[in-house]
């Protein structure tokens, strides 16, 4: 399952860290950070549910980068 | 500028207000100490939060903890020498701040016209409901609604015009400025604006089906597709902070410790200290990891401008490489329309001929047969035909008022033990008999595009070496048209499977791996071939949903002239990464090499962070602006 989201980052290296956070995200198979359309698309494991993971995700990507937003 | 942005603006010009007031007017060295203090604090709190919480993060390597410990550290150094000035620290930490500002603002504001560029999706449709126009969103309009279309606004959806007659800008879809003209029972695609008429559209798609919406996924999506150069500099970005701030821990430590025990001089522990600082500013990997995507943002949305979908940063790497370009004749160089192009050896008037050959052929719908009775410029009256009888792959035969009438190649004309003589224009030939005597032969050709021998030659001077056409057409024909559009090989009598094994054999005689070949393709049943090469180009493709999901690039209408042009915005726009690569690394790694010996201070070192990266934007932003290329 893929889903994209919106999100609010300033910096583009911050961006790159964000993806990297994210792809580390127990549930998460694959995450990709589009810097410049300001979007996260999130490919979960089969059998994850995307809520929860998502809360997991925010929490690794704020480690990173403590300005940045997820709309979830 | 959003609200953030006006914030830091505001807090820039206090502190800067404060920094000149302090350098201005000569105050006791207590008061000033406090002045430079606020104005460190008002510009760079909020990096001192997040550099504390980086720290508890665990992150050591977070820009904001290098710029605190640089900042911080300078002002200790001038503390600890007593020289109270302070102007250094807060300025740096102003200037990173400007820098921050500057790029956060031209970010939002490319990322903008870039989406303002494609501003094509429609904010509503007009649903008629009980002969009262209702606004709806076009995403709640299902298929086979009514909707109405005033002058002035966009398609919102697919769809075939019911009433009305009108002219459509396409150019938001197509690059192409020239209205185009609709009228009852055409197909229009969502996006194009109408410009004169009221127009009634019965829907053929769903919103989320329709070329507007496929056209903002593929442009949104593309940046997501990394390119390589994206990729080196991000894996780059990833080693260079950790090193630079290693390298500049062993210039703080390593030169004072061998001159102390070693040399015997003294360590001079300051100096060097201030230079390891220096180190950390120039330590963001920012300019190149913002201007590089940023390149191509702008760059496909530049191209998406002028009608040239690519479906990823890679493709247009890609294309800005191609050396080989493979075509498929028909619908890219021709304009896959048969047309009957000369009557000869006709024993009877060559209307009657046509009539002839259009009557016994009007029941089939093969192309030929469809341009037959496109010449004969009447409906054929089909109770005038009897005793119809194909031959396949040779013809058909018949009865029209009496007389039998065969229609096909020579093999029928074989078949009939007639004569059929060669014919030395290039195309197919359909043969006429009437009542058993040979009657003339008629030269149906499929149009070259007007412009297809320019596409050539303009390929050509964009640094394209070979060019190939395959075709399924004879020999004969293929020689003529390569020969008159000026492309070096051709491949002839393809069956649609060996296009696919000849682009194969094409990509497996490239000189080296960097080469790209490209395929281009109308998207009709060349699908495989698409995939299969290097870069797949697919022309003319508005409205085929096979040829966009198969296509690296998408040309939006049929214009052979794009290809060349595509390649030139690639060009550019990789010109613009690597000279944003080369500049953004060579400046900063020759600011690392003067702040080690001492020659470059602090203030060049802001300059290799910040100025750096405002150079390098203003650059990238330039692959925006493609129009004449």
């Amino acid at each position: 399952m893929k889903k994209t989201y919106k999100i609010e980052v300033d910096c583009a290296n911050c961006a790159n860290l964000m993806e990297e956070a994210a792809g580390k995200v127990p549930g998460v198979a694959k995450a990709g950070v589009n810097f410049m359309t300001q979007k996260m698309s999130v490919e979960f494991e089969e059998g994850a549910d995307p809520k929860r993971v998502m809360q997991d995700v925010l929490k690794a990507c704020r480690k990173v980068e403590p300005d940045c937003e997820i709309e979830l | 500028m959003t609200k953030k942005q006006k914030k830091m603006l505001i807090r820039i010009l206090i502190s800067a207000g404060i920094l000149i007031l302090l350098n201005v007017i000569s105050l006791p060295a207590p008061v000033s100490a406090v002045g430079y203090l606020l104005a460190y604090l008002t510009v760079g709190y909020d990096i001192l939060r997040k550099a504390w919480k980086g720290i508890l993060n665990r992150r050591p390597f977070d820009e904001c903890f290098l710029m605190a410990v640089a900042t911080l550290g300078a002002i200790g150094l001038a503390v600890w020498e007593k020289s109270g000035d302070y102007n250094e620290a807060v300025a740096v930490m102003l200037f990173y701040q400007i820098g921050e500002l500057f790029q956060s603002y031209a970010v939002g504001k490319s990322r903008r016209s870039i989406t303002e560029l494609m501003d094509i999706r429609p904010d509503c449709a007009n649903v008629e409901t009980d002969g009262k126009l209702e606004q709806v969103d076009p995403d709640e309009v299902e298929i086979g609604t009514v909707i109405v279309v005033q002058p002035g606004e966009k398609v919102p959806i697919d769809g075939v015009v019911l009433e009305g007659s009108s002219s459509l800008n396409t150019a938001a879809l197509t690059g192409e400025s020239l209205p185009r003209d609709c009228g009852p029972g055409d197909e229009i695609m969502s996006g194009c604006i109408n410009l004169t008429g009221v127009l009634k559209i019965r829907t053929v798609r769903e919103f989320g089906e329709s070329t507007v919406s496929k056209i903002l996924e593929l442009v949104e999506n593309a940046s997501s597709l990394k390119s390589r150069s994206e990729e080196f500099i991000s894996r780059f970005a990833r080693v260079y902070t950790p090193a630079v701030v290693y390298s500049a821990l062993a210039l703080a430590l390593l030169p004072p410790l061998i001159r102390c025990l070693f040399l015997h001089l003294p360590g001079e522990w300051s100096v060097w200290l201030y230079r390891a600082l220096t180190f950390l500013v120039i330590s963001c990997p920012c300019a190149l990891v913002i201007s590089i995507p940023l390149s191509f943002f702008a760059g496909i949305g530049g191209s998406s401008r002028e009608g040239i979908l690519i479906k990823g940063s890679n493709y247009l790497e890609a294309l800005s490489r191609v050396r080989t370009v493979v075509f498929d004749k028909t619908g890219t160089l021709t304009q896959g329309v048969f047309e009957v192009s000369g009557v000869h050896h006709s024993t009877m008037e060559e209307e009657k001929l046509l009539e002839y050959a259009a009557h016994v052929e009007c029941a089939s719908s093969h192309p030929i047969s469809k341009s037959l009775q496109r010449a004969y410029r009447q409906e054929p009256d089909r109770g005038r035909v009897t005793d119809i009888r194909e031959y396949g792959g040779e013809g058909i035969t018949g009865t029209v008022d009496g007389h039998e009438v065969a229609a096909g190649n020579g093999k029928l004309m074989k078949r009939l033990g007639l004569h059929a003589p060669d014919c030395r224009s290039t195309g197919t030939i359909v043969h006429v008999a009437v009542d058993g005597a040979y009657a003339g032969h008629i030269v149906i050709s499929d149009l070259k595009k007007e412009n297809a021998g320019e596409a050539i030659r303009a390929l050509k001077a964009a640094g394209v070496s070979r060019t190939v056409m395959l075709t399924g057409d004879s020999r004969k024909v293929a020689e003529a048209v390569a020969a008159e559009l000026g492309i070096d090989e051709y491949r002839a009598e393809l069956l649609p499977g060996d296009k696919v094994t000849e682009v194969e054999r094409l990509l497996a005689e490239k000189q080296s791996k960097k080469e790209c070949l490209a395929f281009v393709g109308d998207g009709i049943n060349d699908a495989p071939v698409l995939t299969r090469a290097d870069l797949g180009i697919a022309m003319g493709a508005l409205g085929s949903d096979a040829a966009i999901e198969a296509a690296d690039v998408v040309l939006m209408d049929d214009d052979p002239m794009k290809i060349a042009k595509g390649i030139r915005i690639s060009r550019k726009c990789i010109r613009i990464v690597y000279e944003n690569i080369v500049f953004a690394l060579a400046v900063k790694l020759g600011c690392l090499i003067l702040g080690a010996l001492g020659i470059a201070n602090m203030w060049a070192a802001i300059f290799a962070d910040v100025g750096v990266m405002v150079i390098a934007v203003l650059n990238a932003i330039r692959a925006l602006r493609v129009h004449r290329l």
